[in-house]
């Protein structure tokens, strides 16, 4: 394999780590937090919400919007530290 | 005319002058201009154009008011077309931004090395498109009728020419720059209200945080604690408790994840921007331009809901307040004294409830509800407006590419010089016009059953298909191809069969079918069983049959890799 090629793995296999620990926090708070342990989460309430409630029609977007950004910030590091920038 | 009817047409007409101002000043004037707006879009600009594109009528008129009445299981319209921009931002616009074409068949086509391929999923995209965009142009003529008293068709008509004119003139590059004037237009439409609303109710003046507040009556009680013993006191279910199943739940919010992320004139946008961190940046604009909405739409349902049944529910219907009357003329709102007492009865109960809703008046009608000043019942109109064309224009631009770069460049007439595929494109962008605003007046019965199915039949067909394109080098050709048509087919199959009872004897078996669903499952659900379906298929055969060739796999690896994304390429 060349060095071209390693280095293009390596970057793969880093973007493929973010992916899965960003996909694993979207899955917990929209199917998790808001529908699977909606009912168990009720129980707790932040003054007028239901905990399961606010995350299933608030919390799971707004951490929705956080993970974009965070991917965003992760993947132009990585880029850099791989030298695939683009400015 | 009335201070609504004066504030109405003069933001209507302001708004629409702007859009025509834009399309005029933003003509295309190459087939690179008129498919991707030259490939030189900014992310914030793109992020609203996007969002715009996104949010269509529904979005602005019908979802708060589905929410009012589903309560909690309007969670999987807010999550699911919501967290679709998660997928997108992360697992698709990335390299298909570095993949470098201008249509989504285009992808499928060379990625999959294959005419079939492509064709199968220009197909796709015109039954995604075309069932949407009926819609939209109804939902056009829904507001023109409502608000400034034309005719439906009138208001179709009307919408038509406007469409047509940016659309045709200017393809995406018209499209876009008008977008982010529509995204402005619809976002203060929609929030003015929400915030004068919860201020009265709670006030608190950030909508999000208001429906979760005390009632601003003093008593110490939380909205939200009111509508629930409101609810079940009329004998609904709790407003924070759903009536769906968990699974279904979870079924329905997943199709509407995988078929945001799936569909074409959502991820086409990210063909526009000049790089490949730009289209990760602007998929992160876009939800966040997507989310002011959404998190305010569940809000203004509850203020909605809670005022209706105040307002109506145990009164005097002679002592109904104006907005009651007016709205009773356009048949969204009626009353029938069933046990003859002049009170209104709204129960959950339909032998004892003597009033009927039309849930679009939620959002409608709220400001007048509310008792807010005309210039705000005049924004509504305009904003709905913003939301259908937007989206509207969006749709006809897949459509147009799909024929005129898909169909005849790449598989009839490839010899097309560059300057006959602009005009094949403007051609076919007014034909589409034409033909949506034929289905726009005469709306078959389907067309709302299947615009929400339209997600269904993304999730099934297209998202698989580009995910294994990306993610997995050694897909191939036939594997792909035989999943996305059993995908298809699978999810029509069972649309028609569960939806419109086409195999037991047509739409009032439907009910009765309900027991028979696949896992608990209903159609709205099904797409992510449909896509799980295409994944398990796609990779059977794919095992089985040789492995695409050196210079496919090798396009992926490239396109795993952001630099040198370069601009979109003509071919």
């Amino acid at each position: 394999m060349s060095e071209k090629q390693k280095k293009a793995t390596a970057y793969w296999r880093e973007n493929l780590k973010y992916l899965t620990i960003l996909l694993l926090i979207w899955f917990l708070v929209s199917y998790g937090a808001g529908i699977l342990f909606k009912d168990a989460l009720d129980s707790i309430r932040i003054g007028g919400f239901k905990l399961g409630f606010w995350f299933a029609q608030q919390g799971a977007i707004y951490v929705f919007v956080i993970l974009i950004f965070v991917y965003v910030r992760l993947m132009n590091k990585l880029d850099k530290k791989y030298g695939y920038n683009e400015d | 005319m009335s201070d609504v009817q004066i504030w109405t047409y003069a933001l209507v007409a302001l708004s629409f002058g702007l859009y025509i101002g834009i399309a005029i000043w933003s003509r295309a004037g190459s087939t690179k201009e008129f498919y991707v707006a030259g490939g030189g879009v900014s992310p914030l600009a793109n992020g609203m154009a996007t969002a715009a594109d996104w949010m269509s009528a529904a979005s602005f008129i019908s979802m708060a008011g589905i929410i009012s009445f589903a309560g909690y299981d309007g969670a999987v319209y807010l999550m699911g077309w919501t967290g679709g921009y998660v997928l997108l931002a992360l697992l698709l616009a990335p390299y298909l931004r570095k993949f470098g074409k201008f249509t989504v068949p285009d992808f499928i086509g060379e990625r999959y090395y294959s005419k079939t391929a492509r064709v199968v999923a220009v197909i796709c995209a015109l039954i995604v498109s075309f069932t949407y965009v009926a819609g939209q142009m109804r939902g056009v003529g829904i507001v023109f009728s409502r608000y400034l008293e034309v005719d439906i068709n009138t208001g179709v008509v009307i919408g038509m020419v406007i469409v047509l004119f940016y659309a045709v003139l200017g393809g995406m590059k018209g499209i876009t720059y008008t977008q982010v004037a529509q995204y402005c237009v619809l976002i203060f439409a929609f929030m003015v209200p929400a915030i004068f609303i919860s201020i009265q109710m709670t006030g608190n003046p950030v909508p999000q945080l208001g429906f979760g507040d005390t009632l601003s009556d003093g008593s110490g009680t939380y909205l939200l604690d009111k509508l629930d013993g409101l609810s079940e006191e009329l004998g609904f279910a709790a407003y924070t408790d759903g009536s769906k199943s968990t699974v279904d739940v979870f079924a329905i919010t997943l199709a509407l994840m995988v078929g945001t992320a799936g569909l074409p004139h959502v991820i086409v946008r990210f063909f526009t921007v000049k790089r490949v961190r730009d289209a990760r940046k602007s998929a992160g604009l876009a939800l966040l331009f997507i989310a002011i909405l959404y998190t305010t739409a569940p809000a203004v349902a509850v203020f909605a809901r809670t005022n209706l049944i105040e307002t109506v529910s145990g009164k005097e219907y002679d002592q109904m307040p104006e907005w009651f009357s007016r709205w009773e003329k356009t048949g969204l709102i009626a009353h029938e004294d069933k046990n003859g007492d002049g009170k209104i009865q709204y129960v959950a109960s339909p032998e004892v409830n003597e009033l009927t809703v039309d849930r679009d008046i939620m959002v409608l009608a709220n400001p007048e509800i509310a008792d807010l000043p005309a210039w705000v019942i005049g924004l509504i109109a305009a904003g709905g407006l913003a939301a259908a064309l937007s989206t509207a224009a969006g749709l006809l631009l897949v459509i147009s590419s799909s024929v005129s770069h898909d169909l005849i460049k790449n598989v009839l007439k490839p010899d097309l010089s560059e300057k006959a595929e602009l005009w094949a494109a403007r051609l076919s962008a007014a034909v589409a016009v034409v033909v949506a605003g034929y289905f726009g007046i005469n709306p078959p019965g389907f067309v709302a059953a299947v615009v929400a199915l339209a997600f269904g039949l993304a999730a099934a067909s297209f998202f698989p298909a580009i995910i294994l394109g990306i993610f997995y080098k050694k897909m191939n050709s036939k594997g792909a191809v035989s999943g996305m048509i059993v995908g298809l087919c699978l999810m029509l199959f069972y649309m028609l069969k569960f939806k419109f009872g086409i195999f037991d004897g047509g739409q009032e078996a439907v009910a009765g079918l309900q027991e028979n669903w696949w896992f608990g499952v209903s159609p709205e659900g099904f797409g992510s069983i449909a896509m799980i379906v295409n994944f398990v298929v796609a990779i059977i055969v794919n095992t089985f049959t040789a492995d695409p060739p050196e210079e496919v796999q090798e396009i992926v690896e490239n396109i795993r890799v952001p630099s040198g994304a370069g601009e979109a390429i003509e071919h």
